[in-house]
């Protein structure tokens, strides 16, 4: 490849992505003309929007983050527990369930007729009700707890192992053990952990729209969704999505003080060969692990249950079930593919710019572009990509073309995480070899980046697609009953009380957020050596 | 056939190094210095990794400084990292022919010869990671002979081995450079290395040759 034509093409990328991202918010800001962000802060029920907004995310926070501390320090002192493996892995599953289709299984736990109350009815105690605060924090643990657990058990998994053993030969018991040991490797994740947290909890979309029940728990994500859906009051859209911009940046700007990267947890979790002291409180770490595994599996199963009824297949053969499983693949796929090809656009610019043009700031400010999205909403983006095209086409029937683009972009911070750990670690160690052998452009990528990407982009591109095959935020915006993906068929099912029929849609649902991720990390992974002549 | 490097200087957050030196073909010269004296530095000006602000630097009385790494006639050691991991032994070979890895059978012949002449015969199947530390050395030492060119660069190449290694790759070394001529520049922070190869021997102090 000539250096023009990459030239060329690196600018395109750039240009692409800084206007896919900022354009839709500067259409808005256009299309509004007069901007009534003090008037809407004046409003009373704005205020009280905001500030349920940043409680909700708040106490959310503190419990997955207080939950999981125990929880991750019970599993890291039972290396060999026979559940360890399986409750990780429903764990990861957690990660990549969509967000609607374990808000159905929560609903069947812990609905009004789930199996909860059932169970506190026989108790002969008062009726747990789901709707409201208290189902968005059960939701947000649900999806939180387990993040937080992996990235603590990452951190406890670090401990040197002669720390381990000198810990045991000093007689740390309990909570000695917790003090001296495994708390300092903890508290170094706390915060990063907490702020990214936060930022989740706080732009949460669909957990709200479903759970909150009503006004009084409405947040600022859906307090927008509700403003452009249903009253088309563009200028209370565009200035909340304002008032939540300045949130997300001040939590990213507290975030950046503390200067920790968080690490993804999607990292292998092996403790197979570690070993770790005696703990005297057996029977509470197995306590903790059973408490955390019900917590997380009982809606997995609720779920499954409620699915097994006579008319599974019949639902599942239905001509909208089907179109709606088509474009969801169709999404998921594009999305995965145009992501994945964004994110390693950007790497690959940024470093060059580091390692060739020693230009470390513009090396940051390329990959910051792509994390810009973390704190646009969804829906702002949406929107603004709306006006944009309206004077041009038919927005409606662009519906999947635009689910794509914002879903991929979307994923796009979580995919240059993931990538750019191998990106930069084979240029830090290879970069002068590379350059005196003369290799560059297409060879270089084809025997050298490639190669070691290739478990990495499989990761991304599996993560990437679920995330768009579940999401539900871009398709609530664009779908209508022409185009919809499973996400949205599940959500009107849910909402007109077709419960049999949700059930098997969300199903269907996770099952191909399942596929669509084991394949693409087994569609890259290194098969037996190739060529050699 | 002389290297020649004429007042190059390049100043690096504080501190300002300029180097003076003259090398001939089949003379090595050893550069000595502590850790942060600027060692590397001199290997990153000589192989075009680093752009020096004056200062003048030739080969056979061509100047260096506009040529980038891949087309100077110079071709580096590294201390670590001369292999990549996923590709095999013969194929980091015939990286120093082909940057594509694009070999006539003719090159490939040239690939084995090599291997054969660093003493690992029979290992061009396996991955690096197969191969203890000494061995890898000797894999990058043999792309560098292979890429032909009359300037060697060794950048404390021995200094993660241990002594028995250390021993057999410095004899390794001294034969395969007198039997080619080459104009070797071998940093290292060892007196012994040098006088092993009977180089002319250099020492960085403040910043400077």
């Amino acid at each position: 490849m000539t250096l023009r034509l990459t030239q060329a093409l690196a600018a395109a990328l750039l240009l692409f992505v800084a206007s896919a991202t900022l354009l839709p918010l500067a259409a808005l800001i256009q299309q509004v003309g007069q901007l009534s962000v003090v008037q809407a802060l004046s409003d009373v029920w704005i205020q009280r929007v905001i500030k349920f907004s940043i409680w909700q995310a708040a106490l959310s926070t503190g419990l997955s983050v207080g939950l999981a501390i125990p929880v991750a320090i019970a599993l890291s002192r039972e290396p060999r527990f026979i559940g360890r493996q399986s409750l990780l892995n429903v764990f990861s599953l957690s990660l990549v369930m969509p967000t609607l289709v374990a808000i159905f299984g929560i609903v069947a736990v812990y609905g009004r007729t789930g199996w909860a109350n059932g169970w506190l009815q026989q108790l002969g105690l008062p009726e747990f009700n789901l709707y409201g605060l208290n189902g968005i924090l059960l939701a947000h643990v649900f999806f939180n707890l387990p993040l937080a657990t992996r990235i603590f058990l990452v951190a406890l998994d670090g401990i040197p192992p002669a720390h381990w053993r000198l810990s045991s030969q000093l007689g740390f018991h309990g909570w000695t053990r917790v003090r001296r040991l495994e708390w300092p490797a903890i508290r170094a994740q706390v915060m990063g952990t907490s702020l990214l947290i936060f930022a989740l909890c706080l732009t949460s979309f669909a957990i709200v729209l479903t759970l909150g029940g009503g006004p009084r728990a409405t947040t600022i994500e859906v307090a927008i969704y509700q403003a452009i859906r249903f009253d088309f009051d563009l200028s209370m859209a565009v200035s909340l999505a304002l008032i939540q911009l300045f949130i997300a940046i001040s939590v990213l700007w507290l975030g950046s003080i503390w200067k920790q990267e968080v690490p993804m947890a999607f990292s292998s979790l092996s403790a197979q060969d570690q070993w770790r002291p005696k703990s005297r409180l057996r029977s509470l770490n197995v306590l903790i692990i059973f408490i955390a595994s019900g917590f997380v599996l009982l809606p997995v199963v609720g779920l499954l249950v409620s699915a097994i009824d006579p008319a599974f297949f019949s639902v599942l053969k239905a001509a909208s079930t089907v179109k709606a499983f088509v474009n969801t693949l169709l999404v998921a796929i594009s999305s995965a593919i145009l992501c994945f090809v964004m994110a390693l656009g950007l790497l690959l610019i940024a470093r060059h710019c580091h390692y060739r043009l020693k230009l470390q700031r513009t090396s940051q400010a390329v990959r910051l572009l792509g994390n810009v999205i973390l704190v646009m909403p969804p829906l702002v983006l949406g929107t603004g990509l709306f006006l944009l095209l309206r004077p041009y086409a038919d927005v409606f029937s662009l519906a999947l073309l635009l689910v794509i683009l914002i879903n991929a972009l979307l994923a796009l911070p979580f995919v240059l995480r993931i990538l750019d750990a191998p990106i930069h670690q084979q240029a830090q160690s290879h970069d002068r070899l590379v350059q005196s052998l003369g290799i560059a452009g297409w060879s270089r990528f084809r025997l050298l980046d490639w190669p070691t990407l290739k478990p990495a982009a499989g990761l991304s591109m599996g993560i990437a697609a679920s995330l768009s095959a579940g999401d539900l935020g871009a398709i609530a915006l664009f779908g209508s009953d022409r185009v919809t993906t499973l996400p949205l068929l599940l959500y009107q099912r849910m909402s007109s009380y077709r419960l049999q029929e949700a059930a098997v849609t969300a199903v269907l649902l996770l099952l191909t957020c399942l596929l669509l991720f084991t394949l693409s990390q087994w569609l890259t992974k290194s098969r037996s050596k190739d060529v050699n002549p | 056939m002389t290297l020649e490097l004429e007042n190059v200087s390049i100043t690096l957050g504080t501190q300002t190094f300029s180097f003076s030196l003259s090398a001939r073909a089949s003379e090595v010269h050893a550069i000595l210095g502590k850790s942060g004296s600027g060692k590397s530095t001199l290997l990153n000006l000589i192989g075009g990794f680093l752009t020096p602000s004056h200062g003048r630097m030739t080969w056979h009385n061509e100047n260096l400084i506009p040529l980038p790494p891949e087309d100077r006639p110079i071709t580096t050691l590294f201390q670590a990292h001369n292999l990549f991991d996923h590709l095999t032994v013969r194929q980091n070979v015939a990286l120093g022919i082909s940057p594509k890895l694009k070999l006539k059978s003719q090159d490939w012949d040239a690939v084995n010869q090599v291997l054969d002449d660093v003493g690992l015969p029979n290992r061009g199947d396996a991955l690096p990671i197969k191969l203890s530390g000494g061995e890898q050395q000797r894999v990058g030492l043999a792309r560098c002979l292979l890429r032909k060119r009359p300037v060697l660069l060794l950048d404390e190449p021995f200094g993660a081995l241990d002594e028995t290694t250390r021993g057999e790759m410095l004899s390794l070394t001294k034969d395969v450079i007198s039997s080619r001529n080459l104009c070797v520049l071998l940093v290292t922070h060892n007196p012994d290395d040098a006088d092993f190869l009977n180089a002319f021997k250099h020492t960085i102090l403040n910043g400077r040759i």
